[in-house]
């Protein structure tokens, strides 16, 4: 049977300012299939999607449905010829009802009848196997729940070509499998779907045909039967790469930071991070893995001090070097008593025992300078502000998951972020901006930072470039422990290597290093040990070299009582 | 007639001043428009329906024409204050909070002009007594419930019942609480903006026109109208962004702004000069609790329109 | 190609995007024309109030000179009367300034001036004459600051402490200040007049002018907001503040520390404004003493994007547009609410500029490529 064509682009191009995200592209779509379009985080794939939705307006081009052209001006024109498109950032009203948001918008004559509607949602959801309560409000609701509002809101306007951008990101491996289930009872329908996404495994699962998309322009169209794993990635980046991170072995790994037993406070009776308990060590980059939204952001704020703990303990330990014994500190006898309690060792490490040792000999052996003793630090972090732990002489540094909201100021230069660290520092009330400069363009040379300059607000730049500068300013700070968080998040394949070897670098000088990721491939090839969390718990904690992808996915669908059972 | 139910009825004849002026706030807010300029707004409501007034008020028309052409005059003169105020906000998505004041200087100083060029013997002596059909000519307090009395409350009702029962308040709400939403699905994001806030000044035209013509019906009552409209700000967080409560609302801010002439009128209290400028006082520390208490109880339903006071614009990256 | 014609008529018909950047000399040009228009515009509202003009008696020519020229430059004391306007408008929007920068919606200046008027004129009233001269002067200023702080800093703890909408709790402070004022005219004058004459102590002295010296201490003020914002620890902080609070937290700011303190600055700055006209000008009170110019100041403010220096141009503006129109009804008779007009159309136009100095309008590019296919 000839299929035939539902929607077909051509020579679509769209510019952001002085920046091109899609160059002449041409796209065709199937009645009655999945087509994947595949690509690299900012290749242009979902802006070339919206344009389909009628989010954005094309530069250039034109798009065909059904063979007639069309112009989609917004989203209602894409409604009308029939496509809906489920965004990656849910559109949903918070404060309505299920039914409320899938009715908002539409026109329809005679009176407005919540009742019925939720009838129809109900129908809806029956017929193609979904879960859902028409009546629940969406702040009360999960995400895969708000997905699956999102879908039916689509379907309930009769759309026949339905766009899912990066469905799968934020859904358990269990929900995916009925994501996919639903998807082929709409193909068997009739219904054209489009899914954007970057990840290989889904694409073969699930589509038909793979559209490829590299830097804004269409690399090629394949069918899903004839290809493999290594040849759509060949095309997705370009050239082969070889996707070995370096990693080496921990060096004199030691505890750097203990948490014990950790809760926040809770606003809506639910705390975001319940009783977790674990250690990272200097010289390690200590993964943790789990869905978006199970606790990660929180966990790493409350230990930088910018969440407040219900209960239990974070503690720092701050290395202190080997110092010798003298008696200017202490008394003979004191000394006598706590070598007795081995709190001595010589330059090799061994405990040191005065036993059977006149007191001249101790003296002498003291007054040689080789008995040592070390000192560790325990500095509890709980119910500390960020400048009090810095006031504390910890070296702290922490990459948030909100650049622009959190880590770096928008409207403002490389050099008044770089000072976000250090305003402090200065001549009495006003600020130096000298030192910060300095470091800006340090920052902008070693790290290759493209930028027209120091002065330029960050906003501007690309996402890979926003990154290395926060990067930097954090790494510049020679941190102790190092929290960062989805650090490669939106950027291209070469920046992630920068930022993976920095991390590298920073482990090697013994830096203990919290790497949160999403890609579960990344987090098994970079780090030593890798945390598991799922809604605010810990799931398992497994060694990286020898753990494999579906035990972690299993671990990052456990629910609580089975995490408790297995504990 | 007691004083108290005099007094009683008085607080709501005042009240209704507000009840146009935060029910047209409300609908403006709810669609995310914070609008600042509702003084303004009100001051030329009133000069339109007077403008009106000036032209009809000896006429031979029958009085309820010229009740109707008035309220429509202020109505209209509302709306207009409202569309310069959407085209800067919306089309030129220009800073709301400024676009207000410069609405709140622009209305209260044009209004001034329009008024002291106007002969009361026309706009205000004949026609004034129309407008207290149907308590007209009694000589209690209940002659201060005239017809735009009663339309205050009708249209804060049906204020709810739209923004809350149909099909358009659904889209309004959509708008004020996420715009990117609202056009995602298909909702004329700008058209609802616009709108809103035009209707919404169209009625908050309606108060300074009742508060001039009816509630007080003297020549001097325009000059004491701004501070009136700053109340109606205020009372659409008394309210909580649900019209029908300002009927309530406006009533309690009618109490204690007039308590002060009624309690001076009390035997058995001694109220010296000096005593009425802090009973005067009174409604906008009032407000000031009733902000302090909503702002600590936070409750979600209660919260202003989230995108309230920003700007929209679709290709905001 | 019938097909092709449909697509393009339903194209948009204005396109928008986002201005990168802009030059500055353009972003001045735009404003220019927008003020030009602006007072044509005002010409036209004058032609439809005045009846002088209507019937001949003044052409629109008169009009512009009364507007422009006459009414700030045409003798000595209309230019000292402009410059010292101007230095008090100046004053309040300078301290509107730190919170703006905030994004703190400070309302409430007008109030906070009051408040500073009321302390000084309060402490002259029992005072005066029992204490000397002088130190009457610095016990003025010392009650002028702390009530003019003392009204911004209740909002602050508010919104610092539970955020408390700040626009509205000004707002009504104003009130409050307005009514206080009006309690103690009573008090203070117990005749039932309600106005309170010149106080016969705590007169700035006068150099050069009368009002030489409030020129002078706006202009220092003027540098030392621009130096305090941009280069000072505090300034960083608002600024960091004023953009994102999370980011604040995280680089270890006491926000609501900041909030506070920032208010208490604007506070002062009112304050001292309302000692400046308490002393410097007036030596009495009423509740109009600030005029209003609490509100215009917000408008100076924003319109100069919250940079001290700019503010010398809008305030100059605003005080010109004041005085012009003053000078208007004056010289056309027409209504003394007249200013409000004129200086609320010309702020129209200026705040709409703002969206041609942010925004790029592009009007249907593709229909003329389509035309000129159609050519060929």
């Amino acid at each position: 049977m000839q299929k035939k064509i539902a929607v077909s682009m051509r020579g679509i191009t769209k510019r952001f300012g002085s920046v091109v995200a899609n160059n002449s592209v041409d796209l065709d779509v199937y009645q009655g299939e999945i087509l994947a379009v595949l690509g690299e985080n900012g290749c242009g794939k979902t802006t070339l999607m919206n344009m389909l939705a009628g989010i954005y307006y094309p530069d250039e081009g034109q798009i065909f449905v059904d063979g007639r052209e069309v112009v989609i001006r917004s989203p209602k024109d894409a409604y009308a010829l029939k496509i809906g498109m489920v965004h990656q950032h849910f559109k949903l009203v918070d404060l309505f009802t299920a039914s409320e948001n899938v009715v908002l918008g539409l026109k329809e004559e005679g009176r407005y009848n919540l009742k019925k509607v939720n009838e129809q949602v109900a129908e809806i959801a029956e017929k193609y196997g979904f879960h859902i309560e028409p009546q629940k409000r969406i702040y009360d609701m999960s995400v895969s729940e708000k997905q699956t509002v999102e879908i039916i809101k689509m379907l309930y306007r009769g759309a026949d070509i339905l766009i899912l951008d990066e469905p799968t990101a934020v859904l358990t491996p269990q929900e995916i499998t009925r994501l996919f289930d639903v998807l082929r009872r709409m193909k068997a329908d009739g219904k054209s779907i489009i899914i954007i996404t970057h990840k290989l495994h889904e694409v073969l699962s699930v589509s038909d045909r793979v559209a490829i998309l590299r830097k804004g322009e269409r690399v090629g169209t394949v069918e899903t039967a004839q290809t493999s794993e290594s040849e759509l990635t060949e095309m997705m980046v370009g050239k082969k790469v070889s996707l070995n991170i370096e990693r080496n072995a921990p060096v004199n790994a030691s505890p750097r930071l203990l948490v014990r037993g950790l809760t926040t406070k809770s606003e809506d009776g639910r705390s975001a991070v319940r009783d977790v308990s674990f250690t990272v060590n200097g010289g390690e980059i200590f993964g943790i893995a789990g869905i978006a939204g199970s606790g990660q952001k929180e966990l790493l704020e409350a230990i930088a001090g910018l969440q407040p703990v219900e209960s239990g303990e974070i503690e720092f330990i701050n290395p202190k070097k080997d110092r010798p014994v003298t008696f200017y500190h202490k008394s003979l006898k004191r000394v006598v008593e706590l070598a007795d309690k081995n709190a001595f060792h010589d330059g090799e490490g061994k405990p040191v025992s005065f036993k059977g040792m006149t007191r001249a000999e101790i003296r002498r052996r003291v007054n040689h300078g080789d008995v040592l003793f070390r000192e560790d630090e325990v500095l509890s972090l709980r119910d500390k502000t960020p400048l009090q732990i810095r006031s504390l002489g910890i070296h702290l540094s922490f990459v948030p998951e909100d650049r622009l909201g959190m880590g770096l100021v928008g409207g403002m230069g490389i050099t008044d972020n770089m000072m976000l660290r250090s305003y402090r520092k200065g001549h009495a009330g006003f600020v130096d901006r000298k030192k910060p400069r300095r470091q800006a363009e340090e920052i902008i040379r070693e790290l290759e930072v493209i930028t027209p300059g120091v002065n330029v607000p960050v906003r501007r730049l690309s996402g890979g470039n926003i990154q290395k500068v926060l990067l930097g300013r954090e790494i510049a700070f020679t941190p102790k422990l190092l929290m960062a968080a989805y650090p490669v998040r939106g950027l291209d394949i070469n920046s992630s290597y920068i930022i993976y070897n920095l991390l590298n670098r920073q482990k090697k000088n013994g830096v203990a290093v919290i790497f949160v990721g999403e890609d579960l491939d990344v987090l098994l090839e970079l780090c030593d040990r890798i945390m598991v969390i799922n809604s605010g718990a810990v799931t398992g904690i497994v060694d990286a070299r020898t753990a494999t992808k579906e035990e972690i996915g299993l671990l990052m669908t456990k629910t609580d009582d089975t995490a408790k059972e297995n504990a | 007639m007691s004083i108290w139910v005099n007094f009683l009825i008085d607080s709501l004849a005042f009240g209704a001043t507000f009840m146009y002026g935060s029910t047209g706030e409300i609908l403006s807010e709810k669609a995310g428009q914070l609008n600042l300029g509702i003084p303004g707004v009100m001051c030329m409501g009133g000069a339109g329906g007077c403008l009106v007034l000036n032209l009809i008020g000896k006429s031979s028309l029958p009085g309820f024409l010229i009740v109707l052409l008035g309220i429509l005059g202020s109505f209209v003169m509302g709306l207009l204050m409202g569309l310069i105020y959407s085209f800067l906000t919306v089309s030129l998505r220009a800073n709301q909070n400024v676009t207000g004041l410069a609405m709140t200087t622009f209305g209260v100083g044009l209004m001034k002009v329009i008024m002291a060029k106007m002969d009361d013997t026309v706009y205000l002596v004949g026609p004034k007594q129309l407008y207290r059909w149907p308590f007209a000519g009694r000589t209690d307090a209940l002659q201060y419930l005239g017809v735009m009395f009663f339309l205050a409350v009708i249209i804060a009702l049906a204020a709810s019942y739209v923004l809350f029962r149909t099909k358009v308040g659904l889209h309004l709400r959509a708008v004020g609480e996420s715009p990117a939403t609202a056009d995602a699905m298909g909702v004329n994001v700008s058209r609802y903006k616009y709108c809103a806030s035009c209707i919404g000044c169209g009625i908050a035209g309606l108060g300074g026109f009742y508060y001039i013509i009816d509630y007080m019906a003297s020549t001097e009552a325009y000059k004491s109208l701004e501070g009136l409209g700053w109340l109606s700000v205020a009372l659409v967080i008394f309210a909580l962004w649900r019209p029908h409560r300002t009927i309530i609302g406006s009533t309690v801010f009618g109490f204690l702004f007039s308590c002060s002439s009624y309690i001076s009128n009390l035997s058995w209290i001694t109220v010296t000069m000096a005593t009425k400028p802090l009973l005067k006082m009174l409604p906008y520390l009032f407000t000031i609790l009733v902000l302090i208490f909503t702002s600590i109880r936070k409750k979600r339903e209660d919260q202003p329109p989230q995108s309230l006071g920003l700007p929209y614009f679709r290709e905001d990256r | 190609m019938n097909e092709k014609k449909n697509a393009t008529a339903n194209e948009p018909l204005i396109h928008l995007s986002k201005r990168e950047s802009i030059s500055i000399v353009k972003s001045w040009l735009i404003r220019l024309a927008a003020i030009v228009l602006g007072l044509v515009v005002c010409g036209l509202v004058a032609y439809i109030l005045s009846d002088k003009l209507r019937s001949g008696k003044k052409t629109i020519f008169d009009f512009y000179h009364s507007f422009l020229v006459k009414g700030s430059f045409s003798t000595s004391r209309k230019m000292w009367k402009f410059f010292k306007n101007m230095a008090v408008l100046q004053c309040i929007s300078l301290a509107v300034t730190p919170a703006f920068r905030m994004q703190f919606w400070n309302t409430g200046a007008e109030g906070q001036t009051l408040m500073g008027v009321w302390g000084a004129i309060a402490v002259a009233f029992y005072l005066g004459g029992k204490v000397p001269a002088a130190l009457l002067l610095v016990l003025m200023l010392a009650a002028a600051l702390l009530c003019g702080a003392l009204w911004a800093l209740l909002p602050a703890i508010f919104k610092a402490k539970w955020n408390t909408n700040e626009t509205l709790f000004t707002l009504m402070m104003n009130y409050v200040a307005a009514n206080v004022v009006s309690y103690f005219l009573v008090v203070w004058v117990p005749s039932g007049s309600s106005s309170l004459g010149k106080l016969p102590f705590g007169r700035l002295p006068s150099v050069v002018h009368d009002y030489f010296l409030i020129i002078v201490v706006a202009f220092v003020l003027t540098i030392a907001t621009f130096v305090y914002l941009n280069y000072s620890k505090h300034g960083y902080e608002i600024s960091v503040v004023g953009t994102s609070v999370r980011t604040a937290q995280y680089s270890g700011m006491n926000v609501k520390k900041i909030i506070i303190r920032t208010m208490i600055v604007s506070g002062l700055l009112c304050g001292l404004t309302g000692y400046l006209i308490a002393a410097g000008l007036d030596q009495s009170i009423t509740t109009e003493s600030v005029g209003g110019q609490g509100f215009t100041a917000i408008m100076v403010s924003w319109l100069a994007h919250f940079n001290p220096l700019s503010m010398l141009l809008t305030s100059g503006l605003i005080t010109l547009l004041n005085q012009g129109a003053a000078q208007i009804s004056q010289d056309f008779n027409v209504s003394g609410a007249f200013p409000d007009v004129i200086v609320g159309i010309i702020l129209f136009f200026i705040i709409g500029s703002e969206f041609f100095i942010n925004y790029k309008v592009k009007l249907r590019r593709r229909a003329r490529a389509v035309r000129k296919e159609d050519i060929k």
